[in-house]
């Protein structure tokens, strides 16, 4: 089955990710806010990602940080901002203050027929600023992935 | 051929697995700078910053032009594959998460109805 999220570089400052979720908005956005919620999906197994604290104050000028751990890095990573807007269940707009120049989320929900789209609106500063978050994280995410990888490497090209 | 994609492969992550080398994608990804900006930004001397440069040219993740006395670089022809492979990194992390929120979005809807 082809996946129903899309990921869109929009514009130079923009990214943009969907999904329709089949529920009521109120219900969506319950999930983005509350924290034992948040925590049961933002960080995805998958990702070998999990969380170690999550704290929300959602309402507009509250803060929020999350704290995450990964298989491959000792320490701990942190993710925090502010909420700059908080309607529920149709509106949230947050701060990424972990990074300088960090984007600027909106995430709106859109109601028909029962089911809730999702729209996540990652907005940067500049185009500069994009570009430079792809670069670093396309080839930095996980420093340490890459060295065990680079070890691996240099083995393989000790033997060849 | 096989030994030419292992020295390929050996050449990419060799240049990633530096801290130094990642900062200098990093910072080539704002705007092009000449080997002495990034030597300052980096705190080292001219020669050490020469050879990180040199491993990621090597790469292909950056290209150097030579203009008068300054060199200047930029980030290599890679980075537009490396854009479309971040965007669809992108994606699966939000899929990722999506999935585990409909999960959530169904128990909550369930919750609901026998609450009622």
């Amino acid at each position: 089955m082809n996946s129903r999220t899309t990921v869109e570089r929009t514009s130079d400052r923009e990214l943009v990710a969907t999904r329709t979720f089949d529920g009521p908005a109120r219900i969506v956005f319950e999930a983005w806010t509350k924290p034992e919620l948040i925590m049961r999906w933002w960080a995805p197994k998958s990702f070998g990602i999990t969380f170690l604290s999550c704290e929300t104050d959602v309402r507009t000028g509250g803060s929020y940080r999350f704290v995450f751990g990964h298989a491959a890095s000792e320490q701990p990573m942190a993710f925090f901002g502010r909420y700059i807007e908080v309607t529920p269940p149709s509106r949230l707009v947050w701060t990424n203050d972990e990074e300088e120049d960090g984007a600027m989320t909106t995430v709106t929900f859109v109601e028909k027929d029962g089911k809730t789209l999702v729209v996540v609106h990652d907005l940067y500063p500049s185009k500069e600023a994009l570009d430079g978050a792809i670069a670093a994280e396309s080839t930095g995410a996980w420093p340490e992935q890459f060295e065990a990888l680079d070890d691996l490497l240099t083995t393989l090209g000790a033997s060849v | 051929m096989v030994q030419y994609i292992t020295t390929r492969l050996d050449a990419s992550f060799a240049a990633l697995s530096d801290a130094t080398r990642r900062g200098v994608l990093e910072r080539l990804g704002r705007s092009d700078a000449s080997i002495t900006e990034l030597a300052d930004k980096f705190h080292m001397t001219l020669t050490g910053m020469k050879k990180h440069v040199g491993v990621l040219e090597q790469a292909g993740l950056v290209t150097t032009e030579k203009v008068g006395r300054v060199r200047t670089c930029r980030l290599g022809l890679r980075r537009l594959e490396e854009e479309a492979a971040w965007i669809e990194g992108h994606r699966q992390l939000w899929d990722a998460r999506f999935d585990a929120l409909d999960k959530v979005v169904e128990e909550l809807k369930r919750k609901e109805k026998v609450d009622e």
